[in-house]
C-alpha cells in the first residue's frame, strides 16, 4: 500500500525536513503521495517537482498556523488509502502526528533514524544515548522522521500529478493569533551545511556578534548551547541539543561550549566537528575532529579574517 | 478550575545511561530516578495558577510501579493537592497513557491538563497530543507562556522558527517547554506536609481499557562512538585542515 507524507510549508516552499521524510517514505514503498495544507500555487508547483512523488494533494482552508485540530480529520479520512503516514519530526510534525495517530487508535513511532523494513524502525531514545529497534503491530503506521538521518529528496526532476483534496473545516475551539519568527538572512539551523554555535564562554549576547561575522563569511547558521540560552544571550530557537534542535551539518564549529551530554545529543552526528575553547580539558575536545585551545575572542576574529 | 498534572518517573537527567548486558533495554537497576524535568515544569505551572487564584485543585497522577508514589510525593511537596497512582509493572506506551488519563479527566471533571512535552527516557513527545485527540480538546503544545482569562487561554508556543501564539477555550491540553517557568525547590515544611497528602491507588487491570502495547522493542544498542581528540596549533593549521583534509570549506 502507498505511503502518505504530510508536508510542512510556508506559502513559498516545502520545508527541508519534509524532503527527508519523503526519502524515508520511499524506503518503505515506491508509491508516495504528499499532502499539503497551503493555498499557494507556488508551493504546489514546487512539490510536483520533488523526485519520486506520485501525487500531490493540496487542501484549502487550513488558514495560517495549520492547526492540528483543523487538519487532523482530513488526514484521518485520507489515511484509509495508505499503510504509512509520515512527517518530519520538527515542531510541526511533533504537534500534529500524535493527534492523528490517536484518532486512528495507532501507537505512533517518533523520530525514526533508520528503516529496517515496513514495520521495524530504529529510533534514538534517551537523547540519542541509546538506539532502540522497534517493531510495530499496528495495521497503519504513523511515523515522524528525524530529518538529519535521511537525505533530502531531490527537488528538480519530479513529475507528480496534483489534485485538490478535501477542504479543511475549522475546529472552532482554537484560533491562531500570530507568529514571531526570528528574522535572519542566514540558512535555517537544521538545514544549514555549516553551523557556528556559541556557549556560555561567549560571555554575553552582544559578543555573539563575532559569531555572526564568522557565520556570514561561511554562509553558516548560528546556534547556541542551552547554557547560552539559559543565560539569556540568545533566543531559545538557537538552541542545539537534547532540549533544542538536532543538527547534522557538514561542519559544526562549537565555540566556548564545554560539551555537556545535553549539547552533544544535538550535534554529534555532524560530519566534521571543530571545537574552540580556552579550557583544554573541556569534554567537547574528546569528540571534536579538530580542537583549538585558546581565547575565542582572539581566535574567531582571526579565523574570520583569514577565510577567503 | 481543576488541573490534572501527570508525572513520570524516569532516570535522573544527570545519570549517564547504560544499555543492559542483554541489549534489551537501558539499565534501570540501582540508578537514581527523578521526576521527568518537563513534568516538573508542568507541576510548577499548575501551582502558580493555584497561587494566582485561577485553579482550586491540582491532582497529580503517575503510572508505574510502587516507586511512582515517590514521584507523586515530590509533586506534592511543590504544591500538588492529591494523587492518583495507577499501579503497573509494565512499561506503558503513550496511547495507553492517554487512554488512562482520559478516564481520570472524565471521572474527576478536570478542566485543564498540563503535561511535560516529552519524557526524557523514550523521547516520544506524544501523550499530550493523543489525550487532546481522544478527549476532542484543543492542544497548546510546547508552551513557553500561558495567560488564562476566564475560559480563554492564550498560549505562546515554541516552534522551529521562533514563537507562535494560539488562543483556545477551556477545557484544554497544555504541554510544557523549557522556558515556561523555573520549577521551585520544595521547602522542608512542604516536604513534611507532602507525606500526609492522599494518594489513591488503582490497579491498571481494574480500568476498562485496552492496555496492550503495540510496539515491541527488538533491541537496544549503544550509538557509534565518535573518534575525536585531535588538536591543531593555530588558526592557520585549522583552516588548512578544514580545506585540505576535511574538504568542508
Amino acid at each position: 500500500m502507498a505511503v502518505l507524507v504530510i508536508a510542512e510549508s510556508n506559502g513559498k516552499t516545502i520545508d527541508r525536513g519534509t524532503l527527508s521524510a519523503i526519502s524515508a517514505a520511499m524506503k518503505i514503498d515506491d508509491s508516495v503521495d504528499l499532502i499539503i495544507f497551503d493555498e499557494s500555487q507556488e508551493v504546489v508547483n514546487f512539490a510536483k517537482k520533488i523526485s519520486g512523488l506520485k501525487k500531490v494533494i493540496f487542501c484549502k482552508g487550513a488558514l495560517e498556523g495549520t492547526l492540528a485540530e483543523n487538519i487532523s480529520p482530513v488526514v484521518v479520512d485520507l489515511s484509509q488509502n495508505y499503510s504509512h503516514i509520515l512527517s518530519s519530526a520538527g515542531t510541526f510534525g511533533k504537534n500534529i502526528m500524535p493527534r492523528i495517530a490517536a484518532l486512528c487508535d495507532s501507537q505512533q513511532i517518533s523520530d525514526i533514524s533508520d528503516i529496517i523494513n515496513e514495520d521495524t524502525f530504529v529510533r534514538p531514545i534517551y537523547a540519542g544515548n541509546a538506539l532502540a529497534t522497534i517493531k510495530s503491530s499496528d495495521d497503519k503506521k504513523f511515523i515522524t522522521v528525524r530529518a538529519t538521518a535521511f537525505q533530502a529528496a531531490d527537488i528538480n526532476t519530479g513529475q507528480a500529478e496534483s489534485e485538490e483534496g478535501p477542504k479543511v473545516e475549522q475546529y472552532g475551539k482554537i484560533e491562531f493569533s500570530g507568529r514571531e519568527l526570528s528574522k535572519s538572512d542566514r540558512p535555517e539551523l537544521t538545514a544549514a551545511k555549516i553551523v557556528v554555535s556559541g556557549g556560555r564562554g561567549m560571555g554575553s549576547g552582544e559578543n555573539f556578534a563575532i559569531l555572526d561575522s564568522l557565520a556570514d563569511k561561511l554562509g553558516a547558521a548560528v546556534g547556541a548551547s542551552r547554557a547560552a540560552v539559559d543565560a539569556g544571550y540568545v533566543p531559545n530557537d538557537y538552541q542545539v541539543g537534547q532540549t533544542g534542535k538536532v543538527v547534522a551539518p557538514e561542519l559544526y564549529i562549537a565555540i566556548g561550549i564545554s560539551g555537556a551530554i545535553q549539547h552533544l545529543a544535538g550535534m554529534k552526528d555532524s560530519k566534521v566537528i571543530v571545537a574552540i575553547n580556552k579550557d583544554e580539558e573541556a569534554p567537547i575536545f574528546q569528540i571534536a575532529d579538530f580542537g583549538l585551545v585558546g581565547d575565542l575572542f582572539k581566535i574567531i576574529p582571526e579565523l574570520t579574517e583569514k577565510l577567503d | 478550575m481543576k488541573i490534572l498534572v501527570p508525572v513520570k518517573r524516569v532516570i535522573d537527567y544527570n545519570v549517564k545511561i547504560r544499555v543492559n548486558a542483554e541489549g534489551s533495554a537501558v539499565e534501570t537497576n540501582n540508578v537514581k530516578m527523578s521526576m521527568n524535568p518537563f513534568d516538573e515544569i508542568a507541576v510548577e505551572e499548575a501551582v502558580r495558577l493555584k497561587e494566582a487564584g485561577i485553579a482550586e485543585e491540582i491532582i497529580i497522577v503517575s503510572i508505574g510501579d510502587k516507586g511512582a508514589q515517590e514521584t507523586i510525593r515530590t509533586a506534592f511537596a511543590m504544591g500538588g493537592d492529591r494523587g492518583v497512582h495507577i499501579l503497573t509493572d509494565k512499561n506503558t506506551e503513550p496511547l495507553v497513557v492517554a487512554k488512562i488519563l482520559k478516564e481520570i479527566v472524565v471521572k474527576e471533571n478536570v478542566d485543564l491538563v498540563i503535561l511535560g512535552k516529552q519524557a526524557i527516557d523514550d523521547d516520544s513527545n506524544q501523550t499530550g497530543q493523543m489525550l487532546a485527540a481522544i478527549l476532542d480538546w484543543p492542544q497548546g503544545t510546547f508552551a513557553s507562556k500561558l495567560d488564562i482569562d476566564g475560559k480563554k487561554i492564550k498560549v505562546v508556543r515554541e516552534i522551529d522558527g521562533g514563537l507562535e501564539t494560539l488562543e483556545m477555550t477551556i477545557p484544554a491540553i497544555i504541554t510544557t517547554d523549557l522556558r515556561l517557568n523555573e520549577p521551585r525547590y520544595a521547602s522542608l515544611p512542604n516536604i513534611m506536609k507532602a507525606k500526609r497528602k492522599e494518594i489513591s491507588e488503582v490497579n491498571i487491570d481494574d480500568l476498562k481499557i485496552d492496555t496492550k502495547n503495540r510496539l515491541e522493542v527488538l533491541k537496544v544498542s549503544e550509538p557509534a562512538i565518535r573518534e575525536g581528540g585531535r588538536k591543531v596549533e593555530d588558526v592557520d593549521e585549522l583552516i588548512k585542515m578544514l580545506k585540505n583534509e576535511a574538504g568542508v570549506i
